[in-house]
């Protein structure tokens, strides 16, 4: 039967396929823009650079690993009449010695790596700079991003702009399911959620547009719950805050009751101003301990329209 | 009376929803009349469904685990081919339905893939390996194997009845709670997570028992083979991890049932016991089936390199700081939640540490293989696969282990990729290996190696043609779970995903080629001797399958590899003197009943059927009242019936049969010293 | 005559052996159990200040109840402990004796943490109110389910050693249920110290 020889072939074809496929695909499709292996800021860089470090770092004992499994697998294959044979050996002090010292140096290179990049690359850790931190509140919904601006007094949804040579100091809050908040292009994520500040600060090198999205699966309205990050110049910054402030809308706590519904695939949107302390309201709607509302406003953001 | 049951719990939203609740109703309709033609139903229930014997328990559980493996498949399937067409557009999946897959998925294959198919095979091996004539409590493993069977049973039904949940395998809330997803989905996950958790938990007791108190004369805890040592290792795992996954999933159960605030958004509750208490069983969870492969990996690199296994102190070592290790890791699944840099950068590098004892595992495989004599056996190319594809997971572990990197690939594919990479070569391959290996010890006949060794080929290419391209969309900044996506960057390697998982389908046809191929010729392919690969340990001292009993003679050890040490002095294959009678567990039909009541107490709680689940509780509680009072539990095997078997299995042995012992004649300069008692 | 006798004895080893394993089982069990329980402390402990708007534990604890429940648990344990003591002296009227105080003293605390979960329920306080309400019942209830399934198994045992005198297997299951029945006692004291005791201060 020509069974066994057919599946050769195609096992053949698949691989020969598979092997082409990739190698016009490497270079062809986007990786040369990854947003990770080509960050567009320090901190990204410096993760990435972190994870090839330890890539390379641990080469040193995955490439001897794999290279000497298939050799030892070819050398010392049953049709092989050369090779040595020793079927009681099963133990040596050198091997042993190596095989446990080698990996356990390496981890301690890169358990210092860990420490210290951990510590230097904390989320929370603000970035040194001659300028001051540019300051945004983001906030999770279902499926948006709403950012505020406290220094410019102004708000967008599913859109981020902030000044390319300042510090981007990010608040994160949720209010709704746990989110994750990411622009791969400038630094690592940070989830959101309800009733809890998280923090994530990145900076941009130039000024740019870089992808950010949720990472954290959170319903259907989730693969489309992405959003620009604007890394502009002064004078485009400029600019911008004159057309959010000049075409967008008050974001008050009706508004914002509004916006909170779900809804997929919300265009950009810009407010002109936004309800005093909103992102403390939206935190305090799920704070363990209520007390008494201080305004009609935060009643509202906190019970819901109800 | 139904709760909230009614008629629109039928799938009838999509018409790929619609087709999966035909299959698998339609499955189960050709499976009844398929017995019922065959008049199997007494064969089925007094020798299988209601026996307390390990092995066919084991095969029982491996044969569950077969058949999920089929479903959580074609999940996998359909995920890809989604996503492969799915840019700019909704793709054949609407969102819900998406979402149910790939929670289905995970599901399925961690709980009724992975976990019934090692169980499985050490039901079937674990006694006979440690020259024991059964597990310590043989009612309690039939209890398990219902159980998990219940499990299973839940998470299929909710394919015809109702929907399955939407949030993912781990299941976090709130998106899991009952305000964001107030269907049946989450339930239906959730009592599935209970039930076949409570039959874990009892699993793992039984084997520590049985490995602690059960094992034969001179079996000392440094004679255990490596696969013993791995399960021993689980069990203590299980017994203090899977506690935890009852009690998240309970917490998890009562917010939404009865409206409590353990993780709910406000109120009090607090999302994030939710995450450290599931990983606390979660991340054990990892290596409890990933272990048990590395012990079938240890006998079978052993066995076909024609050697003794390298490292053994080293291995059980190894494996045994792994297990401890794998307590002090669990926050490394939320590096991005949040805690300090002190907090994450300890659990890295408690992360890290893991990777020394696993690396050490695949350098003493690789030196067992060193000075052997390498055979091709299908489970032996499996164990290569396994070590070549394992180092780059591991690899790729360690980074997602640095928690700024970590950062940047959270919640991508890339993290798909790495624990597929983990799971698929780690667990699976070793699971497939033990399928091929120990294979006539269950039937008495081999399987078909041509089969074998084409499915590895298409489990393997599959394996990298699917998960490579997901590294890289990692990089690309790809996120898990998309049901579509915008990015026409992205698309060709989710179309080379796809063809991968095409490819892992054919691996899946060619394993199922390779059972009918082997039943169809099981005559010719006969294990008369009951160890057909020349086996070093002491379950190739049984008969192929062996008799209820395993061992007319409890054997006394004296070596790692005890058989093969027998087989070298020539006391292998030795008739005793005399037999004695043989002390055995009768069949008990409460393990199925106990099954069974579970799956109404957990479809019950599903649908708010309180009468139901009252009325399943009692009664299961009856059922374990009945068991508690039974005190004649066991039954005699006469010596003289013993001899006959003994004599039947001795007597169809011609020395043509055995293995050439001479073959392990050491060659070469360096090769030690020649074997005792060898002319 | 000789056959069946051999048989009986072989049966006998055999049974002794099981029951050996049984034993040890049910300490791993008991572990098992433990890491429940370890796990319930540490969802309360993280959810105990977590009162929302409900009332907090300085509302509804009263350690004078606390202190009755205590009281009869701890002196079940002992009247088990009684009951043991004269199953190694095969008395098993003794046994009965012992167990059945045990069982009434159990059903006692049970009835009194009913009157308790009823008081709270009853003021607004039930399980559904806060995070730490939430835990509260679950870490108590849970340990109260415990303590009633110790009841029922006490008489299942009872009623074995009525039927079945104290056979080798009926003594077995008692040590079993005496093991459950003190750890649950320890339990309780975690649960006195944790919860109860800083509750109120």
């Amino acid at each position: 039967m020509n069974i066994p020889q057919f599946f050769r072939l195609t096992v053949k074809r698949i691989w020969i396929a598979g092997v082409l496929g990739m190698c016009l695909l490497l270079p062809g499709c986007g990786l040369s823009d990854a947003p990770v292996l080509h960050p567009k800021g320090p901190i990204a860089l410096a993760e990435r650079d972190l994870l090839f470090t330890a890539f390379w770092i641990m080469m040193i004992v995955a490439i001897p690993a794999i290279v000497l499994t298939l050799f030892f697998v070819w050398r010392y294959r049953s049709g092989s009449k050369k090779a040595a044979y020793a079927p009681e050996w099963d133990s040596s002090w050198k091997v042993e010695t190596v095989v446990w010292l080698v990996p356990a140096a390496i981890i301690v290179v890169l358990g210092t790596l860990v420490w210290q990049s951990t510590h230097k690359l904390d989320p929370y850790r603000e970035i040194a700079s001659d300028k001051p931190a540019f300051k945004v509140q983001a906030i999770a919904l279902d499926w948006k991003w709403l950012f505020l601006y406290p220094e410019l007094g102004v708000a967008s949804v599913n859109e981020l702009s902030f000044p390319a040579d300042r510090p981007l100091s990010i608040e994160i809050t949720s209010d709704t399911v746990m989110n994750s908040l990411m622009i791969p292009a400038l630094g690592g994520q940070i989830y959101a959620m309800a009733g809890m500040r998280s923090e994530l600060n990145l900076l941009a090198d130039d000024p740019g547009v870089f992808m950010g999205r949720n990472t954290m699966y959170s319903g259907d309205g989730f693969p489309d719950q992405h959003f620009k990050a604007h890394a502009m110049s002064e004078a485009d910054f400029t600019a911008w805050k004159a057309k959010v402030s000049g075409e967008g809308t008050s974001l008050d706590a009706e508004t914002y009751l509004e916006l909170h519904k779900q809804s997929i695939a919300n265009p950009v949107a810009y407010y002109s101003s936004f309800e005093t302390d909103l992102f403390k309201l939206i935190l305090r709607k799920y704070a363990p301990i209520v007390g008494p509302y201080e305004s009609e406003a935060a009643e509202l953001i906190c019970r819901g329209a109800a | 009376m139904l709760g909230r049951l009614t008629i629109e719990a039928i799938p009838l939203y999509s018409w790929v929803a619609m087709g999966g609740a035909a299959v698998t109703v339609g499955g189960g309709i050709a499976v009844f009349l398929l017995i019922t033609y065959l008049r199997a139903w007494k064969v089925l229930w007094t020798d299988w469904l209601t026996s307390l014997d390990h092995k066919k328990i084991g095969i029982m559980y491996v044969v569950l685990a077969l058949v999920m493996l089929v479903r959580g498949f074609i999940d996998a399937l359909m995920m890809r081919a989604q996503q492969a067409i799915a840019l700019n557009n909704e793709g054949y999946l609407p969102p819900e339905h998406f979402e149910q897959i790939f929670s289905s998925h995970g599901t399925i294959m961690i709980f009724f893939v992975a976990m019934p198919f090692l169980t499985g095979l050490i039901n079937i091996i674990v006694p006979q390996q440690i020259g024991a004539r059964d597990v310590a409590f043989p009612f309690l493993n039939s209890v398990s194997l219902f159980l998990t069977a219940a499990g299973a049973g839940l998470v299929l039904i909710s394919l015809a009845i109702g929907k399955f949940s939407t949030a993912g395998w781990t299941g976090y809330p709130p998106y899991s709670g009952i305000d964001y997803n107030p269907g049946v989905g989450v339930d239906y996950w959730l009592w599935a997570l209970i039930v076949s958790g409570v039959g874990s938990t009892a699993s793992g007791i039984n084997f520590i028992v049985t490995i602690v108190k059960n094992r034969c004369p001179g079996m000392t805890y440094m004679r255990m083979p490596m696969f013993t040592w791995t399960t021993l290792c689980i069990s203590i795992l299980i017994a203090f991890a899977f506690p935890a996954l009852t009690v998240v999933a309970a917490q998890l159960a009562l917010d939404r049932t009865l409206g409590f605030h353990f993780f709910t958004n406000g109120d009090g509750g607090n999302m994030m016991l939710f995450a450290n208490l599931l990983w606390i069983w979660g991340h054990p969870e990892v290596y409890i089936l990933i272990l048990p492969a590395f012990g079938i990996f240890s006998e079978v690199v052993a066995t076909f390199s024609r050697k003794r296994l390298f490292g053994y102190k080293s291995l059980v070592y190894a494996t045994a700081c792994i297990a401890i290790l794998s307590f002090t890791v669990w926050l490394h699944h939320f590096f991005t939640m949040g805690s300090s840099a002190n907090v994450n950068a300890v659990f890295g590098i408690a992360t890290m540490i893991i990777a020394v004892p696993t690396g050490v595992k695949i350098f003493d495989w690789m030196f067992t293989m060193y000075r052997g004599r390498i055979e091709f056996h299908p489970s032996m190319v499996f164990t290569i696969g396994f070590m070549v594809t394992f180092v780059i997971g591991g690899v790729t572990g360690v980074l997602l282990a640095l928690p700024p990197a970590d950062y940047l690939m959270h919640n991508s594919t890339f993290l798909v990729a790495h624990f597929h990479n983990m799971l698929i070569p780690g667990a699976l391959f070793g699971y497939f290996a033990g399928l091929n290996y120990w294979f006539p010890k269950a039937f008495g006949f081999k399987l078909d190696a041509k089969w074998g060794i084409r499915s590895f080929w298409f489990w393997i290419i599959g394996f990298y043609l699917a998960f490579m391209p997901l590294y890289v969309l990692g990089f690309m900044g790809m996120s898990r779970r998309m049901e579509h996506y915008a990015d026409p960057n992205w698309q060709p390697y989710l179309i080379v995903a796809a063809l991968g998982a095409v490819c892992v389908l054919l691996g899946i046809v060619c394993i199922a080629i390779q059972l009918y191929v082997s039943a169809k010729n099981w005559g010719s392919a006969r294990d008369l001797t009951g160890d057909p690969w020349n086996g070093r340990t002491l379950e190739w001292a049984t008969a192929s399958p062996a008799a209820p009993y395993n061992f007319a003679i409890v054997p006394t050890v004296r070596d790692i590899d005890a058989f093969h040490d027998m087989k070298l002095g020539g006391t292998a294959y030795q008739p005793a003197a005399a037999y004695e009678d043989i002390v055995m567990p009768k069949s008990s039909g409460l393990g199925p009943v106990l099954g069974a009541l579970s799956f109404a107490l957990g479809f019950a709680m599903v649908w708010y059927i309180w009468w139901l689940a009252a009325l399943a509780f009692v009664l299961a509680l009856v059922c374990v009242g009945i068991r508690a009072c039974d005190d004649e539990s066991e039954f005699i095997i006469p010596a003289a019936e013993v001899a006959r078997i003994e004599g039947a299995h001795l007597g169809q042995i011609t020395s043509a049969d055995m293995h050439d012992m001479r073959d392990f004649q050491p060659v070469g300069p360096a090769s030690g010293a020649p074997l005792p008692g060898r002319a | 005559m000789s056959e069946t006798a051999l048989n009986s004895e072989l049966l006998e080893h055999e049974e002794k052996k099981s029951l050996e394993s049984r034993e040890f089982g049910f300490w791993v069990y008991l572990m098992t159990d433990a890491v429940i329980f370890a796990l319930l402390f540490a969802s309360y402990v993280v959810l105990s200040k977590n009162s929302a708007a409900g009332p907090t534990s300085r509302d509804l604890f009263d350690l004078g109840h606390t202190a009755g429940e205590t009281a009869l648990l701890l002196l079940s344990s002992l009247t088990f402990g009684l009951a043991t003591i004269a199953m190694t002296s095969d008395q098993a009227g003794r046994v009965v004796q012992w167990l059945f105080v045990t069982l009434i003293l159990g059903l006692g605390f049970l009835a009194m943490e009913m009157l308790e979960f009823h008081g709270m329920i009853a003021q607004g306080a039930g399980p559904g109110t806060s995070g730490f309400l939430s835990a509260f019942f679950t870490l108590v209830g849970t340990h109260g389910l415990h303590v009633a399934f110790g009841a029922i198994g006490i008489c299942v045992v009872i009623g074995q050693v009525l039927v079945k005198g104290l056979t080798l297997p009926v003594r077995s299951r008692l040590v079993r249920l005496g093991l459950f029945w003190h750890f649950l006692d320890i339990v309780w004291i975690g649960i006195f110290s944790v919860v109860y005791l800083p509750g109120v201060m």
